[in-house]
């Protein structure tokens, strides 16, 4: 282990503990730069809590999380996305008493302070940043419906798209796909694959053609713990995992 | 020494305040125990508490006078009766309460704490039209009066001292409901996830009903304790909710034994300041006392540490 | 260009208009002087209404405290006043002459240091929005940056409210206790007590009712106001888009606090005392129901429902005071169960519907007709 690295996140020896019992033990992972990891793993693996650790809502009991080699444990949420790490959650979070506009407006990373959300100015440049997001995200005609109004797979677009104006390094994505039909399924790997040609990203998923369609690489999360790393291949054929997941 | 005080005298004054404290202490832990049941399975504060509690010591009152009257050879063992009834009644009316007016809010806390208090105002006025605007004592059987000399300084009262064995009796019948009977097993269920014990077929809306009268109920029995130091009054019950609210926050709202610590602490703080320091001002300390402490744990005391 | 509110915050002026012609021209021509005097009164608790639709009913935040920071904004302009009509001249008959009555009963026989600066009108007025938002800020910060929010912010509040309600009364030297601080008399020599000046100071309230209105409206139309109502649905997300939470938050409780603290004020003015019985918990909760029948969401709503209301009680419990209370009660209950979004929601609901399709059949019709 080197003090100083090229990841862009490198999470050491991080544990965290609720009441004695450990979620995640000893935990190594490093994402580089420009690339796509996707973590899987039985329930109860720790999935959930390694993104609830690095985006700062849980706080870790030992180890260190470094983002672009500066340490962010003990930072706190907001801090942690303004360095670059953006977050989706399992269940779409959204606003839903705003209209998709505003929650995509409401995203965008300026005037995040009092005095710059009181003067904040509807600019051309926003009203155009929004729209080519909307696009992207498949909503551009629905950006004057209200955010409550719209499909289940619609919101998990909606929410990834609040990540996407954001423009994080690093791209969280709690089960992006959950709750989709096949054809939302579809564009969703679409939108995937255009966005991480400009950052990192981490995806957690339990559909696994879903994965196969997405998958770089590969981490296998059991008790809190690594157990098997590499291609979607050579994954697929480790006889721990396959043990994990038909059970013992 | 202390305030002028000798070390020998201080010791007799804190004796006999932490026993004055363990009568207002029996009061706040049948009160918490009701509120914190209530508002630890269904988030639900009832600001109506202190008038259930105010209905079961007007229960007790007209129970003793029922006895007074018609049956007076009977009179000691009143008081037993008049739980029964105080509980019987108080529970009853939260039965009710949450079939016509709590149901309809789940999932709105804010929106209860205002119905609730709306509810309160009405049991108020109506206590003052049924009962008059006068407070009004019952009179103690004789076998309840007087004192225990413990030391030539200190005395205890024998009621104080019922009301305390009583709170621990009923606080015991809780924890054994909670604990061991299958409407306990099903509350700790729909406490840990509503949606799941629906789906395992637990009849959540029955629970709850039930959770909100049995927590009613209890209040009464706290309104029959009450009638033994105090004085009951249309608006007695409205001084209580702030402080005991706090009490079950302060312990942590889903934990017995938290409740039962915080009830002890806040109430022998409460006494003992008391002594020194004016009623009022000793609340006063009291309350910050509470706020602050709940700035460093926001979460109560004893509360469990659990990804949310 | 698509532009999403516009259209809303219109109906919004004009509501805020029509709430200005009530109150400047037909409150004045039609009613005589007393009657006028107590509407003011009550616009003086539509400062704290407006207050209470930005933290509960944008934020999400609800204060059963209220009263804290009205009274505190009401103490510090009495406190005042009250020094005004203490002078030596007027307080000769005393064994201290000079300072405030209800101290000279207590046996003080000097003025307290921190009533001290109070004989300064500038001071005053600075202390009149100072004190409370300070006080404000204390107990937001130290609660939404511990993250204490819903039902615990609220009964702390109101245990808050018990605290300084125990204290006025207890501390009665320095603060007249249970009756509070009466007998206020001139501002600056003027006498505020006649009839002409009860007047003026009725237009300085509506004037400064209309101008925290407005100043409310700025804020909830900015992207601040946006911001609000997205912490009230969704605080986490918020986090996780690189917003501190807190401060938003902090900065709402103190700017309603502010609002209300100025209502105070005026109540101090309008009514010549100030007393517990308007900190407590029962007055602070009172308000909540005011912003809540008029509508949570509604800053027009909320001027109205507290005229409504406080108008209601006043003739209710002249005639039946008995009523009143279950009155009241069942309001709580009414408002929260069959209309949580209040007059406002009811007009916007039911009421525009009704109009707009009057008006597209009369618009329609060469002749316009009535409705059938």
């Amino acid at each position: 282990m080197s003090n100083s690295t090229d990841f862009l996140l490198a999470l050491e020896g991080v544990t965290v503990s609720f009441d004695g019992f450990k979620a995640v033990n000893d935990l190594n992972l490093y994402i580089d730069k420009g690339e796509l990891r996707v973590i899987i793993g039985p329930n109860g693996a720790g999935k959930t809590t390694v993104l609830d650790l690095i985006c700062g809502r849980t706080r870790v009991s030992g180890g260190s999380i470094k983002f672009k080699d500066q340490e962010i444990t003990g930072l706190k949420e907001h801090e942690i996305v303004r360095r670059g790490i953006g977050r989706k959650f399992q269940t779409p979070s959204i606003y839903e008493d705003l209209t998709v506009f505003e929650n995509l407006e409401l995203s965008i990373p300026r005037g995040r302070n009092v005095v710059g959300a009181l003067f904040w100015q509807r600019s051309e440049e926003v009203v155009e940043r929004v729209h080519q997001i909307a696009k992207m995200i498949f909503l551009f005609d629905f950006l004057s419906r209200s955010a409550e109004t719209l499909s289940h797979g619609q919101k998990q677009w909606l929410e990834i798209g609040m990540l996407l104006i954001q423009d994080p390094e690093l791209l969280m994505l709690d089960e992006p796909v959950a709750g989709m039909s096949v054809s939302e399924r579809a564009k969703t790997a679409e939108l995937l694959n255009e966005i991480i040609k400009h950052r990192s990203v981490i995806v957690i998923e339990h559909d696994m053609k879903f994965v196969e369609s997405i998958a770089h690489r590969v981490t296998v999360l059991h008790q809190g713990k690594i157990l098997a790393e590499g291609d979607m291949d050579t994954i697929q054929h480790d006889p721990k995992v396959k043990e994990v997941y038909l059970g013992h | 020494m202390f305030m002028g005080y000798s070390l020998g005298e201080l010791g007799s004054i804190f004796a006999m305040q932490a026993f004055a404290g363990l009568i207002l202490f029996s009061v706040f832990v049948l009160m918490a125990l009701g509120l914190a049941i209530i508002f630890g399975q269904m988030g639900v504060i009832n600001m109506a508490h202190g008038e259930f509690m105010i209905l079961g010591a007007y229960m007790t009152y007209m129970t003793s006078h029922i006895f007074q009257t018609y049956i007076p050879g009977a009179y000691p063992v009143y008081f037993f009766v008049a739980m029964a009834v105080a509980f019987i009644v108080s529970g009853a009316a939260g039965l009710a309460t949450e079939w016509l007016l709590i149901r309809h809010l789940y999932a709105r806390p804010l929106d209860t704490l205002l119905a609730t208090w709306g509810l309160s105002l009405i049991m108020q006025q109506a206590f003052r039209s049924i009962f008059g605007a006068r407070e009004v004592g019952v009179e103690l059987p004789q076998w309840m009066m007087g004192a225990l000399p413990v030391t030539d300084v200190i005395e205890v009262q024998i009621n104080g001292l019922f009301v305390m064995g009583l709170t621990l009796i009923i606080t015991g019948a809780v924890a054994l409901l909670l604990y061991r009977s299958r409407w306990g097993l099903q509350v700790r269920a729909v406490v840990a996830n509503r949606t799941m014990s629906g789906a395992a077929g637990i009849d959540t809306r029955r629970v709850d009903r039930l959770t909100f009268g049995l927590g009613c109920g209890i209040a009464g029995i706290a309104g029959s304790a009450f009638t033994m130091i105090g004085s009951t009054g249309p608006t007695a019950g409205q001084l209580y909710i702030v402080d005991t609210f706090l009490v079950v926050v302060f312990g942590g709202a889903q934990s017995l034994l938290g409740t039962i610590f915080s009830a002890f602490t806040i109430s022998q703080s409460q006494s003992t300041l008391e002594f020194f320091l004016t009623g009022s001002m000793a609340k006063v300390l009291t309350l910050l006392l509470v706020i602050g402490l709940l700035m460093l744990r926001p979460q109560g005391l004893f509360v469990l540490k659990v990804r949310r | 260009m698509w532009n999403p509110t516009n259209k809303k915050l219109d109906l919004e002026l004009v509501g805020f208009a029509l709430i200005a012609l009530l109150i400047l021209v037909v409150l004045p021509l039609s009613v005589d002087a007393f009657r006028l005097n107590l509407v003011g009164k009550y616009l003086t608790y539509a400062f704290v209404a407006v207050g209470l639709v930005l933290c509960w009913g944008y934020t999400g935040i609800l204060s059963l405290g209220q009263g804290v920071f009205f009274g505190l904004g009401g103490y510090c302009m009495a406190m005042f006043l009250k020094l005004e009509a203490s002078s030596v001249a007027n307080t000769k008959i005393q064994s201290t002459p000079g300072i405030p009555d209800f101290m000279d009963w207590n046996q003080l026989t000097e003025l307290p240091f921190f009533w001290v600066p109070f004989k300064s009108l500038p001071f005053a007025l600075f202390a009149v929005i100072a004190v409370p938002a300070i006080a404000a800020f204390i107990l937001s910060f130290a609660m939404f940056k511990r993250r204490v929010g819903g039902v615990y912010f609220a009964i702390i509040t109101q245990a808050v409210a018990a605290v300084l309600t125990i204290l006025i009364i207890g501390r009665q030297g320095y603060t007249g206790g249970i009756n509070g601080i009466t007998d206020l008399r001139t501002l600056l020599g003027w006498d505020i007590r006649t009839d002409g000046a009860k007047y003026i100071l009725y237009f300085v309230c509506c004037v400064l009712l209309l101008g925290s209105m407005f100043l409310a409206r700025f804020v909830l139309s900015s992207k601040l106001g946006r911001l609000l109502v997205a912490i009230r649905d969704k605080e986490d997300r918020v986090r996780f888009s690189g917003y501190s939470v807190g401060d938003f938050k902090i900065f709402i409780f103190c700017l309603a606090s502010a609002i209300a603290a100025v209502g105070g004020a005026m109540f101090s003015l309008q009514v010549g005392f100030m007393s517990p019985s308007f900190v407590g918990i029962v007055p602070s909760i009172e308000m909540v129901i005011f912003c809540a029948v008029g509508g949570r969401h509604s800053l027009v709503g909320a001027v109205i429902g507290t005229l409504i209301v406080n108008w209601a009680k006043t003739s209710f419990s002249e005639t039946f005071p008995e009523l009143w209370l279950f009155a009241m009660g069942g309001l709580f209950i009414a408002v929260v169960l069959a209309f949580p979004r209040g007059l406002a929601g009811l007009f916007t609901d039911q009421i525009l519907p009704l109009i707009k399709r009057v008006g597209m059949r009369t618009g329609a019709l060469p002749k316009p007709a009535p409705a059938e």
